[in-house]
């Protein structure tokens, strides 16, 4: 008897930070298996943090990405901090705001104009982009650097930032060198809004998702250091109960461990869900240029996230030009920090999502346990519940073109495989 | 036209990304580079790959399994210049850490499934596996080190990449030396130059992210360490960071109990 099989696979996927694999397999019409593989090498973090004096952590977990290091930094200076029971404010609490601010710009940018536009267009990258809308890639590009510039002047370089500490900075950015920043930053505040408009006009695969969405929340501000965890079905925890709510497992495809909520199951953090949670957090400016853009108040078609990051984007630009317009340099850079023979947890909102680190520290104030959750582990299985709607739904089409959908599909959440420590790898099977 | 141009692959193995990253940080220079150079393969940036041989690979990261142990025989055979861009892939990176301890530890107490994981025992710079060209330090890689290479490669020159202390950007930035102002612990003495010495412009001592300078006096240094209130396991962390896999840092360390 003939079993008619398809396969749709895709080795080592492009455009996406890491290594990973995609596996789609249709057996006599009917989809059987997606599978998202991430077979990025482990590098083990959380062993080799023990035994390393607490200070060391900043430092050492940036190198978990070279795209977010600056959210390895911040979860690791609040995570240290919440166990010697500190909360920071004033200028230290800007300026790791602004911080933050670069590297969502930078890490956005990135994305939208480099990784994922081209996807919109049918192109495979940038460079092709550049030779139809040549104006378009150098305005991304010169955003990108606006963002990488912020980072530089506060952290004296774009990737693995040396300025951040426990407790503060090791040395204050003089008022005058962040004043300097101000026009080009006034200017990727109107390209961040021409942003919005562009990839408004991209042509967006229609799919309506049912995540439950994860994200911060504060009671003030748009989230980026602080905030409760809470969810679109009613989760609203301290985040130093993420154990008890949320639980970590392995599967046999993936060197990253995925996350699920405790007795319910996959969840979705990134901009979809900061953006659904907290839209009412966004300037009331912001909020009329995303209706503008055709979004509501929340955001379902993961594809839009494309339009999501940017008007996250113009919140960025934004937020930077606010605080430096009150900045004060703090003095002295840095509060004493001496955790000992206690336990700290911290969340922040990385480009990507939500990322949690809890650390407890012995008596010699060395790192006795470490636990970090990157963002894309927590996606990954909500990124092969997309797969799944995709697949079905894309059945009729010719392989190349389901091919394309599927990875656009991965893209749509901007995994970031060195951070989740999985490798992916793409195949799509018919039979 | 772009059949004389040179082809250029990029290459990741275990590493975070970042210094493959910086060619795309290359901002301004971005589209004039790919004006000049062919990229046939980086998938980070690009879906469309061509096949190889290449003209010039450059590859990020450390070999910490098998499966690498062999895909960088086949990088190396598909090169005809083949550079390393930053620590991971010039010493082993930080994830060579594990050299110094036991990797089924380091598995257990990340994976409640160790098995399922494959990885050796130690985390290696490319070096040790195949011939290298050129290698790039930094943790991550400098831009303008970048440019200057590439340029160089273009242009069939010598790269201009010092070799001296990050003491001498230090003197030449202006930067008061941390050591001597107020006991900082600082590498800047024994690293090699490149970053612009961006740490103790920011008033904290260097930690030896562009890994051991040529022939780095590290016994005199970790001595005035251990004056200066490090101890023993306190200076052993400082040798032992992002390129604890280097000759000189690894000696230094172990010196310093295990």
């Amino acid at each position: 008897m003939a079993v008619e099989s398809r396969t749709i696979k895709v080795d080592m996927l492009a455009r996406v930070e890491g290594e990973g694999a995609l596996y789609v397999r249709f057996r006599d019409g009917a989809l059987e298996d997606v599978r998202l593989t991430i077979f990025e090498p482990p590098r083990f973090f959380e062993a080799m943090l023990r035994s390393r004096a607490f200070g060391e952590a900043p430092d050492i977990t940036a190198r978990i990405c070279g795209i977010c290091p600056v959210a390895y930094q911040m979860s690791a200076v609040h995570a240290m901090e919440h166990a010697a029971g500190m909360q920071l404010g004033g200028s230290i609490r800007d300026l790791r705001r602004l911080l933050y601010c670069g590297e969502w710009i930078e890490s956005h940018v990135l994305h939208m104009y480099m990784l994922h536009a081209p996807d919109f267009l049918g192109l495979p990258d940038a460079v092709q982009l550049a030779r139809t809308h040549g104006d378009l890639v150098r305005q991304g590009l010169r955003m990108k650097k606006a963002g990488n510039t912020l980072i530089e002047r506060i952290g004296g370089r774009a990737i693995h930032p040396v300025n951040v500490r426990v407790g503060g900075f090791w040395r204050a950015p003089r008022k005058d060198d962040l004043q300097a920043l101000v026009p080009e930053l006034q200017w990727g505040r109107d390209a961040a809004l021409r942003t919005v408009q562009f990839m408004a006009t991209l042509p967006m695969p229609e799919l309506e998702q049912d995540y439950e969405f994860v994200s911060l929340r504060h009671p003030g501000e748009y989230p980026l250091n602080e905030g409760r965890i809470v969810s679109s079905a009613g989760l609203d925890i301290a985040v130093e109960d993420w154990p008890q709510h949320f639980e970590e497992f392995q599967v046999r495809h993936s060197s990253a461990l995925h996350a699920r909520i405790k007795a319910r199951g996959s969840y979705l953090t990134g901009p979809l869900a900061r953006y659904s949670l907290n839209f009412d957090r966004l300037p009331a400016e912001i909020q009329q240029v995303a209706r503008d853009a055709g979004l509501g108040t929340t955001c379902r078609n993961p594809f839009k996230s494309i339009v999501v990051r940017a008007v996250e984007t113009l919140y960025a630009f934004d937020e930077a030009l606010r605080i430096i317009a009150t900045y004060e340099e703090p003095s002295p850079s840095f509060a004493p920090v001496e955790p000992r023979n206690v336990t700290g947890h911290a969340a922040t909102e990385a480009p990507r999502g939500l990322l949690y680190q809890s650390y407890t520290v012995g008596g010699d104030g060395l790192i006795a346990d470490a636990h970090i959750v990157p963002p894309t582990s927590q996606n990954q299985a909500t990124i092969e519940r997309d797969l799944w709607s995709v697949a079905q739904e894309g059945q009729a089409m010719a392989d190349a073109d389901l091919q394309a959908r599927c990875e656009m599909s991965i893209r749509n959440h901007d995994p970031c495989i060195s951070c989740a420590t999985h490798f992916l790898d793409l195949t799509v099977e018919r039979t | 036209m772009s059949e004389q141009l040179k082809t250029l692959a990029v290459w990741k193995f275990a590493s975070c990304d970042g210094c493959q990253l910086s060619i795309l940080d290359c901002e301004d220079e971005l589209l004039t580079l790919v004006g000049a150079i062919r990229i046939a393969n980086f998938t980070e940036a690009s879906s469309a790959v061509i096949d190889g041989p290449y003209d010039l690979s450059l590859v990020e990261g450390s070999i910490t399994t098998a499966h690498d142990a062999e895909r960088i025989r086949e990088v190396r055979a598909q090169s005809h210049f083949l550079m390393t861009i930053g620590a991971c892939a010039t010493a082993g990176g930080i994830q060579a850490l594990r050299n110094f301890s036991d990797v089924n530890e380091f598995r257990r107490i990340v994976y409640a499934r160790p098995d399922y994981i494959d990885t050796l025992a130690t985390s290696t710079p490319i070096a040790q596996h195949v011939k290298v060209d050129f290698e790039l330090r930094g943790c991550p890689i400098d831009k303008r080190q970048l440019l200057e290479t590439l340029s160089a490669f273009l242009n069939r020159r010598k790269p201009v990449i010092p070799t001296e202390s990050v003491c001498t950007e230090c003197k030449r930035r202006g930067n008061p030396c941390v050591m001597v102002i107020d006991g900082t612990a600082c590498l800047g003495p024994v690293t090699q130059a490149g970053c612009g010495a961006i740490c103790p412009a920011y008033a904290r001592g260097c930690y030896g992210c562009f890994g051991p300078m040529e022939s780095p006096n590290t016994a005199p240094l970790a001595a005035r360490l251990e004056q200066l209130g490090l101890d023993h396991a306190a200076v052993r962390r400082v040798f032992r960071t992002f390129n604890a896999g280097a000759a000189a840092f690894r000696a230094e360390g172990e010196r310093h109990g295990g």
